[in-house]
């Protein structure tokens, strides 16, 4: 579970996010707004790329100021533009790299690439190099290297926005399809209809929080 | 877009480990400079240019990454043929052929982890004097993964411009593509924390 308390943050003295208190506990989470509205710092709050300037952000009872490394192995997350997730030139490598960096036993790491490469039919990819990639396949490579690190949760930060009808499809399949608790900012609002619950965001606070069948409307009408 | 870097595949050189091919490549360049025959480097070539094949890439993707350096290469003979001898330009020239057919062997058959990993190997010993040898080797890796965003950016400036009216200009060109640039090392390196690699 994630909690926030009393979180605000700035940007050059300009609020980003006001006095946001929330308890997030459902499988699937959604987060809507304008942009400029806060809900990508909001994101990057919740895996400590983010400080919060006053308030706390606690994932599973854990400061993610106090301990931002236990944070990091908790929460995966996906960026808008895997071309600037994709670290390495190579996918294996890529997907090798978050294993690295968590000093995973070398032994481990070829089955561990193989078992999340499989999960999304990629596992011919693996000795491609990143650049030759479709959009779409970019996007699965980038969500494959944080799965293979087993996060506990994962954060999307508008996942299908750079991408065509076919690769949006398979991007919100495998979310659908994930085991883990996942949190998805995004304006794609058919990806997150079926969510459990919405957060709609607007000038750094969170202005409505049900179902999807009672924020989506209110989100749709304020966009009028 | 392609590089002149890794490419996949299962050939004798790729089953070499990095260590033993650049080790080789060393030795390869010891033996040419300190050899002063003609002869010698000739029939380097064509054995430089049979290893260079064996790494199993498509040929034509091998020759169009030899179209850069034969230019150069032309231009080295060039030079000795007018301010030297022909004998001391086919010996440049051939030293040179054989050393870039061996190295390109080398960065096709390898890919960049293991590159870095030797090299972070080799900087061990300089870890006392405050070198991070992963750094180092995340550094490489980095450089070659911008090459082809860089490439693609360079693309967007430029149609982005053309389409409105601006002829080719390298300071219009130059100026947002360093701004782009510095803003992708940004969020590259926002990416680089959230995926838990310790500075």
């Amino acid at each position: 579970m994630i909690v926030l308390e009393g979180v605000s943050h700035d940007f050059d003295d300009r609020p980003v996010l006001v006095e946001i208190d929330l308890a997030l506990r459902e499988r699937r989470i959604g987060i809507v707004g304008a942009n400029g509205s806060g809900k990508s710092t909001f994101a990057r709050l919740l895996n400590g790329l983010v400080l919060p300037r006053t308030g706390r952000v606690l994932v599973d009872g854990v400061d993610t100021r106090k301990d931002v490394k236990a944070i990091r192995r908790k929460v995966g997350f996906v960026f808008q533009n895997p071309d600037h997730q994709i670290v390495m030139p190579i996918v294996g490598e890529d997907l090798a790299f978050g294993l690295k960096a968590r000093k995973v036993p070398k032994a481990e790491i070829a089955g561990r690439i193989d078992a999340a490469l499989a999960c999304y039919n990629l596992g011919h990819l693996r000795e491609r190099p990143v650049h030759l990639l479709s959009g779409g396949e970019k996007q699965l490579v980038a969500l494959s290297a944080v799965l293979v690190t087993d996060p506990e949760i994962v954060v999307f930060d508008e996942p299908t926005t750079l991408l065509d009808l076919r690769n949006r499809n398979r991007v919100a399949a495998a979310i659908d399809a994930l085991p883990h608790p996942a949190l998805v900012v995004s304006h794609d609002l058919d990806l997150i209809a079926g969510f459990e619950r919405v957060l709609m965001i607007e000038d750094g606070r969170v202005a409505a929080d049900g179902l999807p069948s009672e924020v989506l409307p209110f989100y749709r009408e304020r966009m009028r | 877009m392609t590089i002149g870097l890794y490419h996949p595949g299962h050939s004798p050189l790729h089953r070499l480990s990095a260590g033993t091919k650049v080790t080789g490549l060393l030795v390869a360049s010891l033996a040419l400079f300190l050899t002063p025959s003609v002869w010698f480097a000739f029939w380097s070539v064509p054995v430089a240019f049979a290893v260079y094949l064996s790494t199993g890439a498509p040929f034509r993707r091998l020759m169009a990454q030899l179209r850069g350096p034969a230019i150069l290469l032309g231009l080295v003979l060039a030079f000795h043929l007018l301010f030297g001898s022909v004998a001391d330009g086919l010996l440049a020239v051939t030293r040179f052929a054989t050393l870039i057919l061996l190295a390109s062997a080398v960065t096709l058959s390898t890919r960049i982890s293991e590159m870095a990993e030797l090299v972070e190997w080799g900087l061990q010993p300089l870890r006392p004097v405050g070198v991070n040898p992963e750094k180092v080797g995340l550094a490489i890796a980095l450089a070659i993964r911008f090459v082809p965003l860089i490439a693609e950016e360079f693309r967007h400036i430029r149609e982005a411009q053309a389409a409105r009216g601006l002829a080719a200009n390298p300071l219009a060109l130059i100026v947002p593509l360093v701004i782009r640039t510095l803003k992708s090392a940004d969020e590259l390196a926002d990416a680089i924390e959230a995926r838990g690699y310790e500075r």
